[in-house]
């Protein structure tokens, strides 16, 4: 079944000289795979939705991990499946535009035939489509989506705000939203969301002096003559993950408890369709459905899983679905409700990949990022290097752009070894393409950018490791906290995923050296969530190091050895390192 | 009117609170200070700690619930919340297992009180949190993992 990787680039050859490439006129007028976006309605209650944008107002490169391990339960299940064993699992045709959206498979080569992914005006265009045909549908957003961009940066959120009210979002959850604090996302939520009647909702963020709900719960709705409850479900590890002094008066947490209250209020109040806008995190939202009954269903984000079809998980007193809609602004997910005699009767849900080539650009929305664009072109535009290299982020160990920026951070500092978060969103290029400082700043904006040269002993190195490890890996979705493992500069490793805390980081050497318990070595790192960390902005320490290379060519990934997940786990696939 | 709560405290807060509530009978510092259990507070194992409260071999029980983050928001003030279903719940010990001195808090309940408490704790690590209730004489524990973890690095 599976297409080798020279048939396939002669597939590719063969289509764009037929003319098939898709940013050709003619797939818009009818040829395949025109029909794309033809989504006939299924019954009388739909919602959009999509997540994990990062603040990504123009189409984009995106490319999907070749490594996305499940452990404890997840193992080898959705959505820890990569590559072709995602397409296998879902049917997709390899060699597909659905192929090329969903997986890493031959990502440089197909990302030429089908053009970039994403864009708000884009994305404008196709929810007006999908909307002219159900009317009433809602539109909602499950957060990570003033963060990610220089211009969200720079504009305070205002910049995506304004999208959001002007693309039609309806309902909306948080997580690094909260990163440009607590004042400003109450001044958003109670003025611009206000006026545009966009609700604001997270059942499971309290005050931290009497455990007094901060925003609302959920939010009642009609469509066609149906209620319909949307409760919001915002990062539960966000003073965590992310730094705490910036919500200094808020408790977040899972809290199934006060779920199932608000499901059972909801109900109790007539809601014939619960849904929860969730950014939990997949193995999060399949633990929860699993728990709480009389969701019907979870749409999910935070660990940017593009799931073709929900999961349908069993609990105590029915079936809950469980989505995850991906990320960068590449997916709608679209799902239609029959609902019949007081209770959902069928279902049928799509993941739509926004294809920019495809969905010609709205022109208001246009228009308004044009704008709003404007007085930071020349900063953004400037090119400060050229990759001969493949960049790209997401994947649980490493990836070509950590490696760069781990890589400068060293340089720049003379550090023996250095740190980089694991974050899941940051944009990919390929071969050949200028590196401006808005790529830049797609790896690196956010609103605690500051970078740390620490003396640490190799114990601490080590618990830090183990630290990071166990929140991606406990076996324990609750206790994951849903981003990647930290990259690591200068340190080779051995990693055992399906080990305890404590035990999984073993091997470790600089140089070619053990790395010692006792001894101090020079880290740098990027992000500190203490207050009051002093450090020049990560943009400013990889920018000087980019115009000083120019061009990066021969990045050297620095991928630990994986031991404990088998070499045939369909979590992992074209692994440079080690597997066993 | 939460906000009202919040800012009436506040108020209080200036004219100093504690002293107000002390007078109004609310807090009886005696009363707490004649009950310290010198031995067991400044014991430095689990096992040291469940003795000195006199419960060196208490029964596991699914009628104590514990509440309590999965991970911990701030290790210095971790909120837990402890519910005794056992008939006859006279107190309530909490220990953080994997602190230097691992008992928290004894709470005594008398006249017929609920068997609810609910306090915030200080942990320095991912330990084991402990409910120790003793009723009619007999002692009975639970247990709940918190994870104290160092942070950042997410999604």
């Amino acid at each position: 079944m599976h297409m080798n990787r020279r048939e396939f680039l002669q597939l590719l050859a063969v289509a764009a000289a037929s003319g098939m490439a898709l940013d050709s006129k003619s797939a818009l007028a009818g040829n395949a795979p025109a029909n794309f976006y033809d989504v006939p309605r299924h019954g009388n209650v739909s919602f959009m939705h999509f997540t994990d944008c990062h603040a990504q107002l123009l189409p984009v490169w995106f490319r999907e991990p070749n490594v996305n391990l499940g452990v404890g339960d997840a193992v080898g299940k959705v959505p820890h499946l990569v590559g072709q064993h995602l397409l296998k699992a879902y049917g997709i045709k390899p060699g597909s535009a659905e192929a090329h959206a969903f997986t890493y498979l031959d990502f440089t080569e197909a990302a030429r035939v089908y053009g970039k992914v994403g864009g708000f005006a884009h994305l404008k265009t196709l929810v007006d489509k999908i909307r002219a045909q159900r009317p009433g549908a809602l539109l909602l957003d499950g957060g990570d989506t003033w963060q990610g961009s220089a211009t969200s940066l720079w504009t305070n959120a205002q910049d995506m705000v304004d999208a959001c009210i002007q693309l039609g979002v309806n309902v909306m959850t948080p997580h690094w939203e909260s990163t440009f604090g607590a004042e400003r996302v109450m001044e958003i939520v109670n003025k611009d969301f206000k006026k545009a009647n966009i609700d604001f909702v997270a059942q499971n963020i309290i005050t931290n002096d009497f455990g007094d709900q901060v925003f609302k719960p959920y939010t009642m709705k009609e469509m066609g003559g149906v209620k319909v409850a949307i409760v919001g479900q915002a990062f539960p590890y966000t003073p965590i993950a992310n730094p705490r002094h910036m919500v200094p008066d808020w408790s977040f947490g899972i809290r199934d408890d006060n779920m199932q209250k608000w499901v059972n209020d909801a109900r109790a109040k007539g809601a014939k369709v619960v849904i929860v806008l969730s950014h939990n995190g997949m193995d999060v939202d399949l633990k929860m459905a699993s728990r709480v009954t009389g969701i019907d269903a979870i749409f999910g984000g935070h660990t940017h899983d593009g799931v073709p079809q929900p999961v349908k998980v069993k609990n105590a007193k029915g079936i809950t679905l469980v989505t995850n809609a991906g990320s960068n602004g590449k997916f709608l997910g679209v799902m239609d409700f029959d609902v019949r005699g007081g209770k959902v009767q069928s279902y049928k849900y799509r993941l739509l990949p926004v294809f920019s080539n495809l969905l010609p650009a709205d022109a208001a929305m246009d228009a308004y990022i044009k704008k709003v664009r404007a007085p930071y072109e020349s900063k953004l535009s400037e090119t400060l290097a050229v990759t001969d290299d493949f960049l790209y982020r997401r994947g649980n160990f490493n990836g070509t752009w950590d490696q760069l920026l781990v890589d400068a951070m060293m340089d720049v500092k003379g550090a023996d070894a250095a740190f980089s978060p694991g974050f899941r969103w940051g944009t990919t290029l390929l071969p050949g393409d200028p590196i401006t400082m808005e790529r830049l700043m797609d790896q690196t904006a956010i609103t605690y950018p500051q970078t740390t040269l620490t003396n640490m002993s190799g114990e601490m190195i080590k618990t830090i490791m183990e630290d990071v490890a166990d929140n991606l890996f406990n076996a324990d979705p609750y206790y994951q906290q849903g981003g990647d493992m930290v990259r690591v500069g200068g340190i080779e490793y051995t990693i055992a995923p399906n080990a305890k805390i404590g035990s999984r980081i073993t091997s470790m050497s600089i140089k070619g050296k053990p790395v010692v318990a006792n001894k101090t070595y020079k880290v740098a790192g990027w992000a500190p969530v203490a207050e009051g960390a002093q450090g020049e902005p990560i943009w400013d320490v990889v920018a000087s190091y980019l115009r000083d290379k120019k061009v990066i060519k021969g990045l050297k990934l620095n991928e630990p050895k994986i031991v404990g997940v088998g070499t045939k786990n369909p979590g992992i696939s074209g692994y440079q390192g080690s597997v066993s | 009117m939460n906000a009202l709560r919040r800012n009436v405290l506040k108020s209080a807060a200036g004219a100093g609170a504690v002293a107000v509530a002390v007078a109004a009978g609310l807090l009886k510092p005696t009363q707490a200070m004649a009950a310290w259990n010198k031995a067991a507070f400044e014991a430095k194992n689990v096992g040291d700690a469940m003795k000195g409260i006199g419960a060196a071999s208490p029964a596991d029980s699914k009628d104590i619930t514990i509440k309590a983050p999965d991970i911990a928001e701030n290790g210095a003030v971790v909120p837990v919340e402890v519910t005794s279903g056992i008939a006859g719940t006279s107190s309530i010990a909490i220990l953080a297992e994997k602190n230097g001195q691992p008992l928290v808090g004894t709470f005594d309940l008398t006249g017929g009180a609920q068997g609810f408490i609910s306090t915030r704790i200080k942990m320095g690590q991912t330990s084991l949190v402990r409910a120790v209730v003793n009723a009619g004489g007999k002692t009975y524990t639970a247990a709940k993992e918190v994870k104290v973890t160092i942070g950042g690095c997410g999604g």
